[in-house]
């Protein structure tokens, strides 16, 4: 198998046409040879990658822009591994990479939570069967705490301050267990989270009351790969998923106040008032009255066949990549 | 092709093979050659070097691949985009008739072609780029393939998918050419680009590439050029000039009729003859021969052989200037005719003009045929075929066992993509459409696809779910399970059996946590036990195994009354397995001995009938039981007839007074 870590640039100012729509496509500036397959992968700086294996192993790549090229820095080996019964160490899958400069947190499917420093060879910390399932994502919840999710859909949030190795609180669905496989704080708010689940429901939780979710929403109709909250305008989230598309949630409160003939395609023009996002006292995603706030819901894919595996957003732009080994960059989404 | 294996020699050991879904393992045996017969007729089949020293070395296990191609990286793209465009094309509306139907079926043609131009593209900076001879060496050569492919591909899309009719058909064909004819190119450019294009010694080769591939106003550029530079012969290149400006050409639109047509070409024919036989252009060898050409004489034609390259090319210039309102079905007799004129019995056929010439024959089987035999892979004919499927062309031709040749042709292709880590994704949704055999080629390929991560497991699950086929989800899960406890991820191996709503492992999983209890006298995983939810009915011991934790933890909160009642409906309503009850009893004895009555007088005679059940059984076993076992039933029924006594009497005494 030939797995590759590749970085690519979508493009240069010049390439700008007359409308703003952007031309050409994205070229690659470089790639290296990857172990096993990539399960998952953050920026930890402006320089540094930090991509999960599914051999186990955690590794640091470097982006040297001088000369374009990509290096391994540092790696940690078997990072996540299972014990067998005979003793012998086999690498057990790393399902989720989460970073805050110079913290790096991973999780597996051996159930264990790895701490590291981006410095230091060995890890800061690990803690062993934190949980007895698979961790499916981990996400930072404040600078010393973490979020994770498993396949018997539980949300537990752990307080790496404290040296026991258990949770510090689980939540969990109502009914099944469905297992969840992806997590993304909101923002601002931090006592928002949205987590998507293995037969395609969102998931809205407030962490500070009870120990179930806000709201279920029924989005796709199979497996929910990632969700994210958009980083500056929270109040638009997209997630992806197994059936092959990828929605925008569109939560801003002032969709409902504008009459319905002024709607361009059901997305509204002024997100980028920031005033509308202090006023809400109660962000939209946790408002329970249907009849007061409307989301706006839109399917990115126009034709959609294979898996929508990742995507990612910042600004206005938004990449993605599906299983027919085709990577998507739209660069005016709110356009 | 006969492929060699590299490193298998029959002549040293005796080789045997086994047939696999997508590969053949071939295996050195134990035996040598040259009469080393071993003890017995046993074949090792690829295992680790014999002990006894006997053969040399350790057997080696061949895996030999069918299917290669689809280990080219650039190739990948080839594959993934003509995936899309196939499940457009499935997924197209049947109900658009003619004109547009015909339309949309162009334009799916077109893409197919364009992603294989892309392909190349991609393979071409790929060889550039190389620095390896040998590789550079593969990729010249799939090149040159994925450029024979689009050239019979755009012919198959004018003649059957297009089916273009007299008159645009030569049209087409001329296009057809120039694209593809392209070895000229180069000196083309360096004529035009240099500074003085009618001194360059290629000038007339120049022209005449022109007027053969029918290009009129590029020919008529470059000898105004010749004209101006030459004032003596301005009469000559007027009146040629004029000609070619007046030539007549099929129209793409219904500005004329095939008899207008033909009627003026005919009048424009005899005007060429006359001047020519005037002997107009005699001082000018070059513009006569032009003439000539013009006029469709095929030994002038002939003689710029260099310049047209292939009997094709031959074909479509003849076609223009003897008979451009040609038929489709006439265009067999040309073709036969041009290849022999052509390669004049100096060279035989290749592979590639037998194609050709049985599409201009209108052999659409015959086209699929050579096509199969030549390629290396499936590819191309599954999905011309496809297509010619869609546009109604191939007759239900059906094969002997069954299936039509699309359906097989699909079917092959398909099975290939499954030996591949990656592709298998494409295969499942080409088998989706091969109505008759394609479920049951998915289900035995599916569960061999190896499973080396969870998501990919979940993403073989999400599939056969989506076909009902749930003895594969079944399968999956079980093994996704098996692994997981062998792992000691025992909430994992839960997970799996709910997916697969799988009791009996459910059953398994608690009796692996029972079992741990007993020998630690604690609980693992207590996040998993503690939070079951609605899952915990999926096997009565799972149930029990929940509600025996929620005992421990209602004991743990002093909430004695609940946690007694509790235990003996684990008992009464058996939902405990009986091989736990003298560990329940054996819970209940704290219980018996608090100092507050906890267990009611009912409680207590159920308890002892239960203990009464549980040591009958055991009659025959006695003596050689354990002293533990005699002891802690004794001590069972002290401390129920101590408990009975103490209820009884609370009960029957009157409060008050």
């Amino acid at each position: 198998q030939d797995n590759r870590i590749s970085l690519w640039s979508t493009g240069d100012l010049g390439n700008v046409g007359l409308n703003g729509e952007y031309h050409g496509e994205p070229h690659l500036l470089c790639d290296i040879q990857h172990n096993g397959d990539v399960m998952d992968m953050q920026f930890l700086d402006q320089e540094r990658i930090v991509v999960g294996s599914s051999t186990g192993t955690v590794t640091i790549f470097r982006h040297h822009q001088n000369n374009q090229t990509l290096s391994a820095n540092h790696w940690w080996e078997k990072a996540h591994h299972h014990v067998d019964q005979d003793t012998s160490c086999g690498g057990a899958v790393c399902t989720g990479v989460v970073c805050n400069n110079p913290e790096i947190v991973t999780v597996g499917e051996d159930g264990r939570i790895n701490l590291f420093r981006a410095d230091q060879k060995d890890a800061v910390r690990t803690i062993d069967n934190a949980d007895s399932s698979t961790l499916h994502a981990v996400t930072f919840l404040r600078t010393t705490e973490i979020l994770t999710v498993n396949s018997i859909g539980q949300l537990k949030i752990w307080d790496l301050r404290q040296q026991r190795n258990e949770p510090s609180q689980i939540f969990s669905l109502a009914g099944d267990r469905v297992p969840l496989h992806c997590v993304d704080r909101h923002p601002n708010q931090q006592h928002i989270v949205a987590t998507g689940g293995q037969d395609g429901m969102l998931s809205i939780w407030d962490i500070r009351q009870g120990t179930m979710p806000v709201s279920l929403l029924n989005a796709h109709e199979a497996e929910m790969w990632e969700v994210h909250f958009h980083p500056s305008n929270p109040d638009h989230l997209f997630t992806c998923s197994e059936d092959g598309s990828l929605w925008h949630w569109d939560a801003s409160t002032n969709v409902s106040e504008k009459p319905s003939f002024l709607h361009q395609g059901g997305r509204s023009t002024t997100y980028f008032s920031h005033s509308t996002i202090n006023q809400s006292v109660v962000s939209a995603w946790l408002s329970n009255d249907p009849t007061k706030d409307r989301m706006e819901i839109t399917n990115l894919i126009p034709n959609q066949t294979l898996s929508v595996n990742s995507l990612d957003v910042l600004g206005p732009c938004l990449v993605y990549g599906t299983d027919a080994e085709a990577i998507y960059v739209n660069r005016q989404l709110f356009a | 092709p006969p492929q060699v294996v590299p490193g298998a020699d029959p002549s040293a050991r005796q080789l045997c093979f086994a047939w696999g879904p997508a590969e053949v393992l071939v295996c050195e045996t134990r035996f040598g050659r040259a009469g080393r017969a071993g003890a017995g007729a046993r074949v090792l089949t690829g295992s680790v070097a014999d002990s006894a020293g006997e053969a040399p070395g350790s057997s080696r296990v061949f895996v030999v691949r069918r299917d290669q191609d689809i280990y080219i990286q650039t190739l990948r793209k080839l594959f993934n985009e003509s995936h899309g465009i196939f499940m457009g094309l499935q997924r197209s509306e049947e109900e658009l008739a003619g004109k547009s139907r015909k339309a949309q079926l162009v334009q799916v043609s077109k893409n197919y072609r364009s992603v294989i131009r892309a392909c190349m593209e991609d393979m071409h900076q790929a060889a550039v780029s190389t620095r390896d001879p040998a590789l550079q060496g593969q990729y010249s050569t799939q090149v040159s393939i994925l450029s024979a492919m689009e050239l019979i591909w755009n012919l198959c899309e004018i003649l059957f998918v297009e089916a273009a009719a007299a008159g645009p058909l030569l049209l087409r064909l001329l296009d057809w050419v120039r694209l593809h004819v392209c070895d000229v190119d180069s000196m083309v450019r360096e004529v035009l680009s240099s500074e003085n294009p009618s001194k360059h010694k290629l000038f007339w080769n120049v022209v005449d590439v022109f007027v053969l591939q029918g290009r009129m106003d590029e020919a008529r550029h470059l000898l105004s050029k010749e004209a101006t530079a030459n004032p003596t012969s301005m009469n000559m290149y007027k009146i040629l000039d004029d000609l070619m400006k007046k030539m007549p050409m099929p129209s793409l639109g219904n500005t004329q009729t095939l008899t207008e047509l033909e009627l003026k070409w005919q009048h424009w024919h005899e005007e060429c003859q006359r001047f020519l036989q005037d002997g107009t252009f005699a001082s000018n060898p070059h513009m006569e021969s032009i003439c000539k050409i013009l006029l469709g004489d095929e030994d002038a034609i002939l003689e710029k052989k260099e310049l047209m390259t292939t009997w094709y090319h031959f074909l479509v210039t003849r076609l223009l200037y003897s008979n451009p309102t040609v038929k489709p079905m006439e265009l067999r007799f040309y073709a036969q005719s041009s290849m022999d004129l052509f390669l004049g019995g100096e060279s035989s056929p290749e592979p590639l003009d037998m194609i050709l010439m049985a599409a201009f024959e209108f052999e659409m089987h015959q086209v699929i045929k050579e096509c199969s035999i030549v390629l290396s892979n499936w590819w191309f004919v599954a999905h011309l075929t496809d297509l010619l499927d869609h546009c109604k062309l191939l007759q239900s031709h059906n094969l002997y066992f069954g299936s039509n040749m699309r359906e097989f042709l699909l079917l092959e292709y398909a099975s290939g993509l499954f030996s591949h880590h990656s592709l298998w994704q494409l295969g499942v949704d080409y088998f989706d459409h091969c109505p008759e055999y394609g479920r049951v080629y998915l289900e035995l390929h599916i569960e061999r696809i190896p499973l080396n991560t969870e998501q990919k497991a979940l993403k073989v699950l999400r599939i056969c779910e989506q076909r009902q086929m749930h003895e594969q989800v079944r399968s999956i899960c079980k093994i996704m399970a098996m692994k997981a406890l062998r792992n000691n991820r025992l909430g994992s191996a839960l997970s799996w059996s709910i997916r697969a709503k799988d009791a009996a492992f459910a059953t398994l999983i608690s009796d692996r946590f029972l079992k741990d209890y007993c020998e630690r006298g604690c609980f693992s995983d207590l996040d998993l036990i503690d939070n079951l939810g609605p899952s915990m009915l999926l096997s009565d011991r799972l149930t029990f195994l929940g509600k025996y934790r929620e005992f421990h933890r209602l004991y743990g909160e002093k909430r004695f009354p609940e946690a007694a009642r509790l235990l003996l409906t684990l008992m009464t309503a058996h939902i405990a397995p009986c091989s736990f009850w003298m560990t329940l009893l054996t819970d209940a004895l704290p219980l018996l001995e608090q100092k507050e009555i906890i267990f009611s007088a009912e409680q207590t005679y159920e308890l002892m009938r239960c203990l009464e059940d549980l040591t009958a059984g055991n009659v025959d076993k006695q003596k050689f039981q354990e002293d533990d076992e005699t002891t802690k039933v004794e001590m069972l029924r002290l401390a129920l007839a101590r408990n009975l006594a103490r209820v009884i009497v609370k009960e029957g005494t009157v409060e008050g007074s």
